[in-house]
């Protein structure tokens, strides 16, 4: 089978408090980088898949986020389309 | 009354709570590892402080698949008593067993002190020998510590008298400075959680306040027994 490489990006949802994000503008700030406004850390998985099309991986990588990727109660997440690995 | 304490690889807190369950409460302690899928008939599971699977990816995350979950599930569905410690209590909200999550603390900083916690509700297993409003001395050690849940799922912890432990000043006031880490309305433990109790078992550890909780689970069940 075909080999398709997904990324994956999780990422807080709004309503969760991101305490890196906030020591990392802070940071920033005393860089003299004063135009920063705001920073959101997330984290970013790339993930290669066998599956049959490409349709296959992506349903497969949504499954693989879901389930350990991300969590439900704090993340959300974003698939780019997958890409065959050549 | 039997006790077993699930040891994850990473787990660091597993010999506390053998040594405060078999050598200060007296009953008899036996480890599972996280492979076991059995609980070999243990009357309480202990899942305890660590760095489970090094903390990869989310604390807990990666041992809330570990096979013996699968047993502790099974086990909390049929009301057997389960506490998570620490580690352990990111392991239970991961695994869904309790809601919310425990994200990096406020600061972000890893915080290791003895805090005060009020105990907020006395009809729970891990706190029947407590009184409301007692405030135990604990040592917490953690870097992901803060409690999260959405609001409606907090309104229901609240409305169902979920919380059990508070961080408060030593005089039992829920203040913003006496919250370890930023959690949520100054939660320290939801049902089956809590700061590490069985650090806190002997005077010479500086307290031995969180002997009460193993006090309580042992004379729950006695009292089930009799």
């Amino acid at each position: 089978m075909p080999l398709f490489t997904v990324r994956v990006f999780v990422t807080l949802k709004p309503s969760v408090f991101d305490p890196q994000g906030r020591t990392i503008v802070e940071s920033l700030h005393s860089l003299g980088y004063a135009g920063v406004a705001h920073v959101r850390q997330g984290k970013y998985f790339e993930v290669q898949v066998e599956a049959a099309d490409a349709s296959a991986a992506e349903a497969l990588v949504r499954d693989v986020s879901g389930t350990l990727l991300a969590n439900p109660v704090i993340e959300s997440f974003r698939l780019e389309s997958p890409a065959p690995v050549a | 009354m039997k006790f077993a304490v699930v040891v994850f690889p990473g787990s660091n807190c597993d010999h506390d709570a053998y040594h405060a369950v078999k050598h200060v409460l007296g009953q008899p302690a036996e480890f599972l590892w996280h492979k076991d899928t059995s609980l070999q008939g243990a009357d309480v599971v202990i899942l305890p402080g660590g760095f489970s699977y090094g903390d990869y990816l989310r604390t807990g995350a990666i041992a809330r698949f570990s096979p013996v979950m699968q047993a502790v599930s099974a086990f909390a569905a049929q009301g057997g008593p389960v506490l998570g410690i620490c580690n352990g209590f990111q392991i239970l909200c991961e695994a869904g067993l309790l809601d919310g999550a425990l994200i990096r603390n406020q600061q972000v900083q890893f915080r290791c002190a003895h805090v005060d916690v009020r105990v907020e509700q006395v009809d729970t297993p891990f706190t029947a020998a407590c009184t409301t409003g007692q405030v135990l001395h604990l040592p917490i050690a953690h870097g992901e510590g803060q409690y999260f849940a959405e609001p409606d799922v907090l309104a229901r912890l609240e409305a169902n008298r979920q919380v059990i432990f508070r961080y408060a000043t030593a005089a039992g006031e829920i203040t913003p400075e006496a919250n370890a880490n930023g959690s949520l309305n100054n939660i320290a433990g939801v049902c089956n959680a809590g700061p590490h109790p069985e650090r806190a078992c002997e005077k010479v550890l500086g307290s031995d306040d969180g002997l009460v909780l193993f006090e309580s689970v042992l004379r729950r069940l006695t009292a089930g027994v009799a």
